[in-house]
């Protein structure tokens, strides 16, 4: 056996036991317990399988192409991005259970499509070609289109999915187009060739232009960052709140992933000052402008994201907003186009994920009928359930980046290294935002803590919802208090 | 007098019919016909392929072709079980008339 | 003006016609039908670039599978003309064509500026654009992202199923 198949494990094992999983699913038959721990065992393999091809030393070179075509690359980053994505999927299934069992009756298909989505998820990480970037980006799209307008019953889960499905489909053309032109201007789709072909000066710069602005367009749609959110507070605000929490976190990291996978290619570090052609200085150029302009839609990302969020009367599209605006933190670490920049997206990635995904369990708890999700509801929930109330809040201090939980060494990473490239409006308008989002992340904590409500909500199923809620509250916590060793391995992975 | 095509009249051919495709996106209001200005826009794509393909003489463009067109089969099927399940519930599939949520 | 020229502008100018038949036509059929036309065309145009193979798959997936489906679609939810818009100046569409014109002139000046009177090498070009030779090369050396799009497009069949079953049980 190749040593490819075992660097390559997690991505082929999540490639055959997502699909495996339907068959499972057709052949028990009216027992959903089996499909159900099937798919929790299997993402819990493949996160082992990851964390056992980032503790080995995988040589740079020297595989043979004819099994992978140099289109997928072994562990660092995309074996921590696995385990990442496969604990999303999980949390996401666990808190899946007792939100379908109550909203809707029929759900088995609902974790192979959670599998097909971290399938796609995996594959964009390990993308060292245009084309499995962009496979990995559509699996992705198609399983969160389903995901969204799963519950087909309920009109505003539809009318999210026929959103989703259109913007989606339409900034994926903007997607390939970019990749299109891309490939013109440098003849190639093969990641570190382009890189290659880039910094030797031997492409042609019109098109590369084109191209990135056009894979900008599609990228930034993916990641939900201005001028292309609107559609996010509608979609997450209408699907299903399980498929929200997965939808808004793991996608979003997937995004970025795929945002830093492009930028490392196409916007070199260092363009080496030795072999100065009439190109190169014409290069350092389109990279700089390249930086100012996903700067200024950072910037403008993050305001709009939170004071959008001000205004909002309903915690679920709160929590979208609030996403939004996290999109716009995430790419000051694309701005900052350095080592430290993408370290400290991948930290706060992780962060957010735990900590947005723990939010969002709560609000499908509390959910019922696709109703009590508004302010109003959460009053007095202090009371009947101090548990949620405090994890509950434990998760809002975290995004609004209050130390000691993981949110507040993810914020400084990111700051730090977009003040360090000389980035510091970006970072000073960061913190503004910051201080923004403060208010209503807090302003939830208050209401739950100290505004009383006589015939106060009582919870009534909350069973496997306890495992995604005590998972995100553990990283949230440890990585807020211990976040070293995360970050010396973020550094070292890049 | 032109012997042969160049690549650039290729390029702006697919330029047209990607805009013409964006242009049917935003303006029109059945969810099928966005659809299927949706597909010109990756037709127009793939035509941006093929031509970088011949033109340089290289595989990979018209291998990412194949690619394209599989993922715009899949996509018809999602989208058009999308635009069903909306019609069961909604007995329109007009996008504007749709604004439970804020188009 | 040689063969392949005459050819190229003409195949080109009907590919642009039937596109913009597409998104102008009130009825959905009519639109269907401008697009599979379109679909032959940009056929044309690829063969034109000597690339058979996609020129074949252009004709069976898109204008033999995908329209098929769509055509189905329309036909089963019965889709009429569409009703005069409520509003005589839509904003959305005076964007969309403010925006459309915008990128059009952008990409335009800068393609035309960038002309070079080269034409392609046409047997390399003929050689890659075999059955033969992408076969070879789809499983071989792309043999994962094949496998990949397999998955895909499982995951396309689960979820249209999923989402167009009509009863609860």
């Amino acid at each position: 056996m190749s040593m490819e198949i075992i660097y390559g494990m997690p991505l082929f094992l999540i490639a055959a036991l997502s699909v495996i999983v339907l068959l499972v699913d057709a052949f028990t038959g009216k027992n959903k317990a089996v499909a159900y721990y099937f798919s929790i065992i299997s993402l819990l393999a493949v996160a082992v399988s990851a964390a056992i091809s980032l503790n080995t030393n995988i040589p740079k070179s020297g595989f043979d192409t004819t099994i992978t075509g140099n289109n997928i690359t072994f562990g660092g980053y995309a074996a921590f991005f696995d385990i990442i994505f496969s604990l999303a999927g999980v949390m996401t299934i666990f808190a899946s259970k007792p939100y379908m069992k109550r909203e809707f009756k029929e759900y088995k298909e609902y974790y192979s499509l959670v599998m097909f989505a971290v399938a796609g998820m995996i594959m964009v990480s390990h993308a060292n070609s245009m084309l499995m970037l962009f496979i990995g980006i559509e699996l992705m799209s198609f399983s969160f289109y389903v995901l969204a307008g799963f519950i087909r019953t309920r009109i505003t889960a539809v009318e999210s999915s026929l959103k989703y499905f259109l913007l989606g489909s339409f900034a994926s053309g903007f997607l390939v187009y970019g990749i299109a032109m891309i490939y013109g201007a440098t003849g190639s789709m093969i990641l570190p060739d382009i890189l290659n072909k880039i910094t030797t000066g031997n492409f042609d710069i019109t098109y590369l232009k084109v191209g990135f602005a056009l894979m900008l367009v599609g990228l930034a749609f993916k990641a939900a960052a201005f001028p292309f959110h609107q559609w996010a507070p509608d979609v997450y605000h209408g699907a299903p709140t399980v498929s929200t929490g997965f939808m808004s976190t793991a996608g979003k990291a997937a995004a970025l992933i795929a945002f830093v996978i492009v930028a490392k290619s196409v916007l070199p570090v260092n363009i080496s000052v030795e072999s100065v052609t009439s190109g190169s200085l014409e290069l350092s150029k389109f990279t700089d402008s390249a930086r100012m302009v996903i700067a200024v839609i950072s910037a403008i990302t993050m305001l709009i994201g939170n004071i959008s969020a001000l205004v909002q009367k309903n915690v679920k599209r709160m929590l979208a907003y609030s996403s939004v605006a996290h999109a716009g933190y995430l790419l000051m670490g694309i701005v900052a186009n350095n080592q430290d920049g993408w370290a400290g997206i991948m930290f706060y990635a992780t962060a957010y994920l735990f900590m947005q995904i723990g939010s969002f369990v709560i609000v499908g708890i509390i959910e019922q009928n696709n109703e009590r999700m508004n302010f109003d509801d959460y009053t007095g929930l202090r009371k009947n359930h101090p548990w949620i109330a405090a994890l509950m809040a434990i998760f809002m201090f975290s995004l609004a980046g209050i130390p000691p939980f993981a949110g507040f060494p993810g914020k400084y990473m990111l700051f730090v290294a977009a003040v360090e490239s000389g980035y510091t409006w970006l970072t000073i308008i960061a913190v503004i935002s910051s201080v923004i989002s403060m208010y209503f992340y807090i302003g939830l904590v208050l209401t739950m803590y100290f505004k009383d409500n006589e015939n106060g909500l009582i919870i009534t199923d909350i069973s496997s919802a306890k495992i995604p809620l005590a998972i995100s509250f553990v990283f949230v916590f440890l990585l807020g208090i211990l976040p070293g060793s995360l970050i010396d391995l973020a550094k070292s992975l890049f | 007098m032109l012997q042969s095509i160049p690549l650039e009249y290729y390029l702006i051919i697919s330029a047209v019919i990607f805009i013409i495709g964006s242009i049917g996106v935003i303006t029109r209001r059945n969810a099928i016909i966005i659809f299927m200005s949706i597909e010109l826009m990756l037709n127009a794509v793939n035509l941006t392929l093929v031509s970088f393909s011949s033109f340089l003489g290289d595989v990979s463009g018209q291998i990412f072709v194949f690619f394209v067109m599989s993922v715009a089969a899949a996509e018809a099927a999602i989208g058009l079980a999308i635009i069903l399940a909306l019609f069961r519930s909604k007995q329109t599939i007009y996008v504007d008339e749709v604004n439970l949520l804020k188009w | 003006m040689t063969l392949s020229v005459v050819l190229f502008a003409v195949l080109s100018i009907l590919a642009i016609a039937s596109a913009l038949v597409t998104i102008t036509s009130k009825h959905p059929i009519r639109s269907a039908m401008g697009l599979v036309f379109h679909f032959f065309m940009l056929a044309g145009l690829y063969l034109t670039l000597s690339a058979q193979f996609i020129a074949a798959l252009q004709v069976l997936v898109y204008a033999g599978a995908i329209m098929v489906l769509v055509i189905f679609v329309i036909m089963l939810l019965n889709l009429g003309d569409e009703e005069k818009l409520k509003y005589k100046v839509n904003p959305r569409q005076v964007i969309g064509i403010f925006l459309g014109a915008a990128l059009l002139v952008m990409l335009g000046t800068i393609y035309v500026t960038n002309v070079s009177v080269a034409g392609f090498n046409k047997e390399i070009a003929a050689n890659i654009g075999t059955a033969q030779f992408l076969g070879n090369e789809l499983y071989t050396k792309y043999i994962f992202p094949v496998e990949a799009i397999g998955i895909l497009l499982t995951a396309a069949i689960v979820g249209a199923i999923v989402l167009a079953k009509r009863k609860l049980n």
